[in-house]
């Protein structure tokens, strides 16, 4: 599903984020990408997207190059990619619903399908009983639930979230991974930057471990 | 079955989503501007200004059109006669002058009627009646043909005076022409000037829509992270745009309206002085329709301009 093929990503200021990485990951697997605080971990969630693009190397998705993909076809990529963000990135100004319904309405749905859509999304997290409130009047883990319904409402095939938990007190913590492994589990690729390495090792997921800017470690899981 | 059933409905999917989006940008545009009433507003009336100044003196101008309408018609030569010509010639003299080949018509105005028209005319009643004889002349109104060029209507003026009978011939086209040219002229000075102040629209409303896209960064740069399209972006804003155009033209609109109801009553009073039924003329449906499009354009030109500047300066870090 995601290839890294000898990527190296160098920031204009000189910084040399990633270096060489190679690795695969396949369709439905559940990812856990670790390492120290600039260890490369965002950078290389950012490269699937395409918030950034390597310098050298070359970035598959879904056995597409990345590098074909101009900046006006970007959004097309981003439509099927789900993402979470360690600050949530939720709009304030609007209620619950609304954030949610953002990625539907992007993709020019019927309002019907929509509210049904969000509903749906809004269930699973268990925030149904919120649709109208706003951002603010929730807790961070709550906050946290509204920005995943909203990366799984419009159904994408990859989710990635770069440190989801880091704001979050560790029972929240958990309550979330497992919403990610829910999520997985009907067969959707997950990749996690995270360096709660307790928690990690608990959910006995495939860890990649990066130290600056190289794969180090690659550990199969408890079932891989 | 099932997928030749599916293509229509998908396309009639996506083209309700599409009208879907539209409408919802349209609204949503106007509920913004609604919950910022002020500013809004404020930006509106410099628009609906920027608009009515050469709205206003377009339609003046066309005022005066009409007004001087009523004296065209191309130019007359009017032929005085020599006081002792008899009736008789003179008579003969405009029938004489109608079957020449450069000549489309001519009205003769004997010296009766040409006193009575005085008369009503010029309130100088009184003074005539003291008057024993009638000192107007008969005067042979000549209208050339339309489509002889000013310098053969100057030769057949030379070839009247020649004429016996002629005391005076006098080519009435000088004002006529004068007035022309100037009105030309405003014409002309009212387009730069309406020229200039389309520019301050398309400014005015491109700063307000560049201030309101910066200050909406964040989610721009969160629609941008869910893959919303550099289009869906700029709709909203669009819309903006156009509201701020349409907004601005019914104020213009109002405003030139207002001030014609102003102007119309000594407007009428004075053409009663002159003995015209004349009456100011309003924008009427056509002109209200282009003023609509006028400022609905550019508004949507602002806003175009502006957002094209910045869409790709904001890009999510």
């Amino acid at each position: 599903m995601i290839r890294f093929e000898n990527v190296s990503k160098r920031y204009p200021n000189g910084f040399e984020a990633l270096h060489g990485v190679t690795l695969s990951i396949g369709q439905g697997e559940m990812v856990f990408v670790t390492g120290h605080s600039g260890a490369g971990k965002s950078t290389l969630l950012r490269l699937i997207p395409l918030l950034e693009r390597p310098t050298s190397g070359q970035v598959l998705v879904a056995k597409t190059n990345l590098a074909r993909f101009t900046r006006r076809r970007i959004p097309q990529l981003r439509r099927r990619i789900g993402m979470i963000f360690q600050d949530f990135r939720l709009l304030y100004d609007r209620s619950v619903f609304d954030n949610v319904a953002l990625p539907l309405v992007i993709d020019g749905l019927p309002h019907a399908e929509i509210q049904r859509r969000v509903r749906a999304a809004l269930d699973k997290v268990g925030l149904l009983a919120k649709e109208q409130a706003y951002p603010v009047t929730l807790s961070g883990g709550e906050q946290q639930r509204v920005g995943i319904a909203r990366a799984v409402v419009s159904r994408p095939p990859i989710l990635i979230a770069d440190e989801p938990t880091g704001n979050l007190d560790p029972g929240l913590s958990e309550e979330i991974m497992r919403l990610f492994q829910d999520f997985n589990r009907v067969g959707v690729t997950v990749v996690i930057a995270s360096h709660d390495l307790d928690l990690i090792g608990r959910l006995g997921h495939r860890v990649l471990t990066l130290e600056k800017g190289r794969l180090i470690d690659d550990w199969p899981g408890r079932n891989g | 079955m099932a997928a030749s059933a599916g293509r229509p409905s998908r396309l009639r999917l996506w083209l309700r989503g599409l009208l879907g989006g539209h409408a919802r940008a349209l609204v949503g545009a106007l509920g913004r501007l609604y919950r910022a009433p002020l500013p809004s507003l404020l930006t509106a009336g410099v628009i609906g200004i920027a608009l009515a100044l050469p709205t206003g003196f377009l339609l003046l101008l066309s005022n005066v059109g009409t007004l001087a309408g009523g004296w065209e018609g191309g130019p007359r030569i009017s032929v005085f006669i020599h006081k002792d010509i008899r009736a008789e010639r003179y008579t003969a003299l405009a029938d004489e002058l109608r079957r020449d080949g450069e000549i489309a018509e001519t009205t003769l105005i004997t010296p009766e009627q040409a006193l009575a028209e005085f008369r009503n005319g010029s309130g100088f009643d009184d003074a005539l009646a003291l008057l024993e004889d009638n000192p107007l002349p008969a005067v042979i109104v000549v209208q050339p043909r339309p489509e002889l060029a000013p310098e053969q209507i100057e030769a057949l003026a030379e070839r009247l005076r020649g004429l016996k009978e002629a005391e005076l011939v006098q080519l009435d086209r000088a004002w006529i022409q004068r007035l022309h040219t100037l009105m030309e002229l405003l014409r002309r000075g009212i387009w730069v000037v309406a020229g200039l102040l389309a520019v301050a629209v398309v400014l005015v409303v491109g700063n307000t829509i560049r201030l309101d896209f910066l200050s909406r960064r964040e989610e721009i740069v969160i629609v941008k992270l869910l893959g919303g399209t550099d289009a869906f972006i700029r709709r909203p804003f669009l819309y903006e745009g156009l509201w701020y155009g349409v907004g601005g033209a019914l104020l213009a609109a109002v405003l030139v309206e207002a001030a014609r109801l102003l102007l119309a009553g000594p407007a009428q009073e004075l053409a009663a002085l002159y003995g015209s039924g004349f009456s100011l003329g309003g924008l009427g449906l056509s002109g209200f329709c282009n003023l609509l499009f006028i400022g609905a354009a550019l508004g949507l030109l602002g806003s175009w301009l502006a957002v094209g500047r910045h869409l790709a300066s904001i890009e999510p870090r």
